[in-house]
């Protein structure tokens, strides 16, 4: 795809190249990009490996992988917010993610996330102020046979219960 | 690779079973309650009585009863411990010598476990599914052997056909009609694409199939890419089953060492290779049309079909798109014959079908049981009804696309027709039940808030419907509505059921449809007094579409 790119873009593009030079870890993403060979339809691919790398997509990142695989921004821009996976912003030291999937439904995970809302004043979705903690809700993690099922940082534990939630996070935000 | 090396493989395998066989639950539902560690336990308390020659630890996939995890089942003892921890499992292996170990124990012979009947699940729980030569013990690979050496393409369409398999994914497309048209369409590339986005919230069945069987998945594609002509596949999991994906990239690597996929697999012209592609997060993505685009690397928005994507799929090219469950079923249609299939069931829904069971239940987990089974010993035998001494108010199949079957239609048999006339749809397999205390109303607005965050936003319908109608189920739940929201709320249901483009928009009003019909007095008693009176016949008619 080639695209005209104006002066103010070109200035825009170099820093993003320059800033990438300093960080190894545009360079990992790099081969990881290579051996897609630089596929255009590997652009989710990318975006995944890109987000484990660096925790989230910050906008240097997207446009470092726009210039590599020759996409346009808008077009690099237009996937990462359309899927759910993908963070445009910095997460929290810890996360939790309370799955919000009919059986957790049904069995009380509305109960787990309006507690934790309650306790640490923040929405799902956010992240409490002293960074500590991000609150995350999931359509389904296909964990229903044990629900309701929170994620503390990855882990996925049965049978949660408000009580349960609050004491895991607890040993996370204790000053 | 010829078939007397897949024989002697199976044979060395067998040849090196041990007497006993211990085998633990190594999918995602027990794993996250500790297996892994009872696994361990396992192995070291095997070695520390020095069994090694005559006990085998296995790790397999899914014994279904995914309440009671982590589970090990000990063989040939027929004994099925439940709840095990890393602490008690070195008793599973004291007890081998004879007598019980102080754990409880699942009863093998009961309802949950002596009414299912297992094609798709046959191997879960069994086979290691990190090991090829534990599926290729089970015949595995050999019905793509077959299909290969002593079957054109012609003949395996036409045995799908007469089997009679209808796609698992929700639709219930015949399968064979599918693979008929993609074998018919012209073009010098084509692919196969497995559908592996499983996200109705409250299923679970393809997740368990991939993480506990990937190698049936594998055949599956391979037998029917070489019946429509395809070399290249495809398969669309959730970035949200991490262990799934893991199984998979394994089962593909063994596979592709074995030349069981590559380039001249058995010997034979036919290559067929297949990639996995991570979905990021996105419902929509399991309407075919999206998830292609998604697959292709853009924003999962479905297109307008016609072409389907028979005619015109990935990249513009022929492709056959079926669900996980679809494709499991596929060898055993081959290495039993396409009459052996036909039988099962009912007369228009051949086989069986994979439940997720859940919800208020006492029995959680996975059910495959054959198509025509009423509900009712679904629920409420193999269920074991609800906990605590509650009564189930109703069963909620098909997820977001799906509807609500309320208990006085529980004697309903689960095939696609049935649950079609109840207003509610098989879905992919997600079985959700809700006692007393659930709130219907709230239901139809957890499903609703659902479709409305999921719409990709390409069509106003499904966009700004699914908004409109939330905030109606809203204002009932919070008692601020009127009859008047009500009529306009069912007049909403109507326009974007007919006008939506994709399958997302066009079921999304499902939940709240089936919940009207057969629970419309909870509805009712939420409504507040109208301060305008009842409305006229002439405003209600004004914004309806035209229906045809």
């Amino acid at each position: 795809m080639n695209v005209s790119v104006s002066k103010p873009q070109k200035k825009r593009i170099q820093a993003v190249l320059e800033h990438a030079s300093g960080d190894k870890r545009f360079k990992i993403l790099e081969v990881h990009m290579k051996k897609h060979q630089f596929r255009q339809d590997a652009l989710i691919e990318v975006l995944h490996k890109a987000q484990e790398l660096f925790g989230y997509l910050e906008d240097d990142l997207l446009l470092f992988v726009s210039v590599k695989l020759k996409l346009p921004p808008s077009r690099v821009y237009g996937v990462a917010t359309f899927y759910h996976f993908f963070q445009l912003k910095p997460q929290g030291e810890h996360t939790c993610v309370v799955c919000l999937g009919t059986a957790c439904y049904v069995k009380g995970a509305d109960k787990i996330l309006e507690a934790i809302t309650q306790r640490h004043k923040i929405h799902a979705g956010e992240t409490t102020a002293d960074n500590k903690l991000s609150l995350l809700t999931a359509r389904c993690i296909g964990a229903c046979g044990i629900a309701p099922a929170v994620v503390y940082d990855g882990t996925v534990t049965p049978r949660a219960t408000p009580e349960s939630a609050l004491k895991q996070i607890n040993q996370w935000v204790q000053k | 690779m010829i078939l007397n090396d897949l024989i002697s493989i199976k044979e060395k395998e067998l040849a090196a079973r041990k007497k006993i066989v211990l085998r633990c639950c190594m999918a995602a539902g027990c794993m996250s309650s500790g297996s892994k560690g009872v696994k361990e336990q396992l192995e070291k308390a095997v070695a520390d009585a020095g069994l090694q020659n005559e006990v085998e630890v296995r790790g397999v996939g899914c014994m279904k009863l995914c309440c009671e995890g982590p589970l090990v089942a000990a063989d040939p003892q027929n004994a099925l411990y439940i709840k095990v921890t890393a602490e008690n499992a070195p008793l599973i292996v004291a007890a081998l010598k004879g007598g019980t170990a102080a754990i409880p124990q699942a009863d093998p012979g009961s309802a949950f476990f002596a009414k299912q009947f297992s094609i798709v699940l046959a191997n879960s729980g069994v086979v290691d599914p990190e090991r090829i030569e534990s599926y290729i013990a089970r015949d595995g690979y050999q019905a793509l052997h077959e299909v290969l050496h002593e079957m054109t393409p012609k003949d395996v369409v036409a045995a799908m056909v007469k089997c009679g398999l209808r796609g698992r994914g929700g639709a219930g497309f015949p399968t064979g009609l599918k693979w008929g048209t993609v074998a018919k369409s012209p073009g010098a590339k084509k692919y196969v694409i497995c559908n592996a986005d499983e996200g109705d919230p409250g299923a679970f069945m393809d997740r368990s199939v991939l993480e506990s069987d990937p190698h049936s998945v594998l055949e599956g594609m391979a037998i029917a890419a070489y019946a429509v002509g395809a070399d290249q596949g495809f398969i669309y999991v959730r970035a949200e089953y991490p262990l799934a994906i893991a199984r998979l990239q394994i089962a593909i690597k063994q596979a592709k060492q074995l030349s069981l996929l590559g380039a001249g697999v058995f010997e034979s012209p036919f290559n067929f290779n297949v990639d996995i592609r991570i979905g990021a997060g996105a419902f929509v993505c399991g309407e075919e049309t999206a998830l292609m685009s998604s697959v292709e690397g853009k924003r999962g928005t479905p297109r307008p079909r016609p072409p389907f994507p028979a005619e015109s799929g990935l990249f513009g090219c022929p492709t056959l798109l079926n669900n996980v469950e679809t494709f499991a079923n596929v060898p055993a249609i081959y290495r039993k014959g396409a009459e052996w299939f036909a039988v099962i069931g009912t007369e228009k829904s051949k086989g069986t079908k994979v439940f997720a069971l859940a919800g208020k239940i006492k029995n959680t987990g996975l059910i495959e049981v054959p198509m025509g089974t009423p509900l009712r010993t679904i629920v409420e035998e193999m269920g074991g009804g609800a906990p605590d001494g509650g009564t189930i108010k109703a069963v909620q199949t098909g997820g977001p696309s799906g509807g609500c079957i309320p208990s006085q239609h529980l004697d309903t048999p689960v095939d696609y027709e049935s649950l079609g006339k109840l207003g509610s749809i098989m879905g992919s397999g997600g079985m959700i039940v809700m006692d007393q205390t659930t709130n219907m109303v709230e239901i139809a607005r957890f499903f609703m808030e659902f479709c409305m965050d999921e719409s990709c936003g390409k069509c106003i319908p499904c966009r700004a419907g699914t908004i409109q109608m939330h905030h109606l189920l809203d204002k009932i739940v919070n008692r601020k509505a009127t009859a008047r929201d009500l009529a306009k709320l069912e007049e909403l249901c109507d326009m974007v059921r007919n006008t939506s483009l994709c399958g997302l928009g066009q079921t999304a009003p499902n939940p709240t449809m089936s919940t009207l019909r057969f629970f419309r007095n909870e509805y009712e008693a939420l409504l507040q007094p109208d301060p305008f009176g009842p409305r006229s016949n002439g405003a209600a008619n004004h914004s309806k579409p035209a229906t045809k």
